[in-house]
């Protein structure tokens, strides 16, 4: 079982027990047939690269770590609170004292958390990073926020406009006609707005405003900043057989009528059903074994059932775990013609890592004090955001930019809707209740979520001391913002309190720290963690070609974020599946040339 | 709801959405269901607290969700039995409720009545006044104050994750729509108020 067994146990765990080694000897079967695919990963990447090989007429195999997906049984969509007996804080009331073990609240169909059980990661002391896996059929695309935006054509080209980071080996113009397939495809509301840092793209109509977003809208038109109708993976016309949303506002939870985008349903089913793929779930991508050659031969897969280490043979594989995810599964594929992992030459696997840089402010709107009650459950999101809008401005002290999330309307209740209430009003009976009755609804929030620039303080790497429960070594993080982050943090909060307050809000928080590290999200709670197997036209400087095809390994493919080379003001998602399908193409038509 | 109710909610939204036609008053028969079931369970005999415990939580939870007219308030809406049962299953927060009400007697005695659930209304409030606002917080009263913290939220919790609080503050969603629009009256009302 490669050279797991011989590592100290995780630091994590029980000292090592007797008997330990043997325990943990798993039998190797690889009687498999060859497949030409074999593709690791069934979210947005792999999803996507699945579907567009079955269409071309390709036969795959599919490897997925977590547990199959129904979503008519898995998703909670339509749920109320008291369907469940602890109301969603979990088993006596545990979310009152601390974490629950759902990190994103009971309801949503995350399947994963910022901890798995027997799958730990390390932080570099004094560093903060949080890294999100979902192990399910579809990865995080089953409840993620479904925001669809293009990157811009200059993202692309970050270096030469700014000196900083460094460029993609391809242009806006080579990803656009894939952003129109990606975009016709899952489906994506918008409108036509001829905004430079938000190129439009093959739109469905968007819903119209909720009301605490109109007076959002008002308030940014008379501060100059544009706020234009939302781009989400959530469809409002019947597109290839699914039907329309309808409007319950519960994305999050999975959408059983699959009216928003999901790998798992959109893609990774309907792909079944051509029969071109076998999909094996509940297998964990350990090692890649490649032959004389140097090429790819067979994964190596622990089967988390039977806890045994099967293989499964290929003619190209890939890879798309998830960005760190694929750079572990690469750095952990050693062998003596490759001592650093594979395709790890340029020594760039695990390195450019970065995430988005968050940071939110929200405040009590007293004009929406007693707002007439209606449904304004709408999508299970914005209805409007903003796109950068300082794009071309010389004075900013920060490169780069971000866009800003927004957030309001009469929820549905959960546990701990009100505590803001009781804790601002106190007491009791029909007064508490009044004062609740009355701001309810009168809340709104924002979020802006902006460009980090790779730095060489944050990457991932294999912790030397430290295996997961199935033997496989697992990763350390590193994670520093710079000033550029942290300005950027302190842009954001003078212009959300600039906006609440035009909007006639009383904002409470007062200005964080930014520079001393306070206010800004830690690394990876965006969950926009990319760059690490990172794409390039020079080999000493990345692992893969502009077709996300390794440099060293011919079939060896990445189809997720890890290809990513800048992490623009943009959530990763629709650029995975633009870049993905263009992947996909590439590999059939090599595999048609015999290339591959 | 019966997990089978949902099932049957879900199933009926999709048939409508394939029909086209998107009347689903499908949620309001939820509140229906959920009531019948309530009715349906019987008198509700505590896991956690003892009998003077549940009784005196049942006053307080009446205190902090009152009945306001024909609107069921916290005890309608099952709040102590959800406390009860959550305590029940977590020591810690057992504590919480059962030193909380121990404290509260002790006090309530202190001021010559019995106890609190049997003291008179006027007894009742006054102490409540005191315990319900962190300005009153003093070596005497610090633990009946987070206490009646932890009563207060939890109550709330409970009352506006029920269908009747659901109901009661106003939230009409969770339910298909086959169109979103925004009622004008509403938009109305907050441009009159806004700034901008």
């Amino acid at each position: 079982m490669g050279q797991g067994h011989a590592l100290p146990f995780a630091g994590h765990g029980p000292a090592p027990q007797e008997g330990y080694n043997q325990k943990r000897m798993f039998q190797i079967s690889s009687s498999s047939p060859v497949y030409d695919v074999v593709i690791i990963g069934s979210g947005a990447g792999g999803g996507t690269v699945t579907k567009v090989l079955a269409d071309l007429g390709v036969s795959m195999a599919l490897l997925e770590a977590g547990p199959p997906l129904d979503p008519a049984k898995d998703f909670k969509e339509h749920m109320w609170p008291y369907q469940v007996s602890h109301r969603g804080i979990g088993k006596g009331g545990q979310g009152y004292f601390g974490p629950t073990p759902w990190d994103f609240g009971y309801f949503t169909a995350s399947f994963g958390g910022w901890k798995l059980a027997g799958e730990p990661y390390t932080v570099n002391p004094g560093d903060k990073f949080s890294w999100f896996r979902s192990r399910v059929v579809g990865g995080r695309t089953n409840h993620y926020g479904r925001i669809s935006l293009r990157f811009a054509d200059y993202d692309f080209a970050p270096y030469t406009r700014d000196g900083l980071g460094t460029d993609w080996p391809i242009t806006y113009d080579e990803l656009a006609p894939y952003y129109d397939k990606a975009e016709r495809f899952i489906g994506v509301t918008g409108s036509k707005e001829g905004i430079r840092s938000a190129p439009d793209g093959i739109f469905q109509p968007c819903p119209p405003p909720r009301v605490p977003e109109m007076l959002f809208q008002r308030a940014a038109k008379k501060l100059n900043i544009p706020c234009i109708p939302a781009r989400l993976a959530v469809i409002t016309q019947p597109t290839n057989g699914r039907p329309p949303c309808h409007y319950c506002g519960q994305c999050g939870r999975g959408c059983i009528a699959s009216s928003n985008y999901s790998s798992s349903q959109v893609q990774v089913f309907p792909a079944m059903k051509t029969g071109r793929v076998k999909l094996f779930t509940n297998a964990m991508a350990r090692e890649l074994i490649t032959d004389s050659s140097g090429k790819v031969s067979a994964v190596s897969y622990i089967d988390k059932a039977t806890r045994t280490e099967k293989q499964i043979r290929c003619r190209s594989v890939v890879v798309a775990c998830g960005a760190c995810e694929s750079a572990r599964l690469l750095l952990n594929s050693k062998s003596p013609a490759h001592p650093n992992g594979l395709a790890n030459g340029s020594g760039h696997v695990g390195r450019n890592l970065t995430d988005s840089v968050g940071y939110g402010l929200d405040a009590h709107i007293p004009a929406l004090d007693g707002l007439p009650r209606h449904n304004s459950d709408g999508m299970g999101g914005m209805h409007l955001y903003v796109p950068w809008w300082l794009w071309d401005s010389k004075n900013k002290e920060f490169p780069r930019g971000y866009h800003i999330e927004i957030g309001g309307g009469f929820d549905m209740p959960g546990i701990g809707s009100f505590h803001g209430d009781c804790e601002r009003h106190e007491g009791y009976g029909k007064d508490l209740k009044a004062a609740i009755r009355n701001e309810y609804g009168a809340w709104f929030g924002m979020a802006g979520r902006g460009e980090q620039i790779p730095n060489e303080n944050t990457f991932c790497e294999l912790d030397p001391d430290v295996v997961d429960q199935y033997g496989t070594p697992v990763l350390r993080f590193h994670f520093k913002w710079t000033d550029q982050e942290l300005k950027q943090a302190g842009h954001m909060y003078d212009t959300f309190r600039s906006l609440l307050e035009t909007m006639g809000g009383k904002v409470t928080t007062p200005r964080p720290n930014f520079m001393a590290g306070e206010g800004i999200s830690d690394g990876g709670e965006i969950i926009h963690e990319l760059g690490t197997v990172r794409m390039g036209s020079d080999p000493s400087k990345s692992v893969l070609n502009k077709y996300c095809q390794a440099h060293e390994v011919k079939n060896l493919f990445v189809a997720d974020a890890a290809p990513f080379v800048s992490n623009p003001d943009k959530n990763p998602t629709l650029t995975i599946i633009a870049l993905a399908w263009r992947t996909a193409e590439y590999l059939a038509e090599e595999m048609r040339k015999g290339n591959v | 709801m019966s997990e089978v109710t949902r099932r049957d909610l879900l199933r009926r939204i999709a048939l409508s959405i394939t029909a086209g036609q998107l009347s689903l008053e499908a949620a309001q028969h939820v509140h229906g269901v959920a009531a019948q079931e309530k009715a349906a369970q019987g008198v509700y005999k505590p896991k956690g607290l003892n009998a003077h415990e549940y009784k005196t939580l049942e006053k307080l939870a009446d205190y902090i969700v009152p009945v306001e007219g024909t609107t069921g308030g916290a005890v309608a809406a099952g709040a102590p039995e959800w406390i009860d049962l959550m305590a029940s299953e977590n020591p810690q927060l057992l504590a919480i409720y059962t030193g909380g009400i121990a404290w509260l007697d002790h006090a309530m005695q202190r001021r010559g009545a019995p106890n609190f659930v049997d003291a008179t209304a006027a007894q009742q409030s006054a102490m409540l006044d005191l315990i319900a606002y962190r300005k009153n917080e003093s070596a005497e009263l610090g633990p009946g104050i987070k206490f009646f913290d932890w009563a207060r939220k939890m109550v709330v919790d409970a009352y506006y994750t029920s269908a009747i609080g659901i109901k009661d503050i106003g939230y009409m969603g969770n339910t298909a729509l086959s169109k979103f629009e925004v009622p004008q009256e509403a938009i109305d009302y907050a441009l009159k108020r806004s700034p901008v």
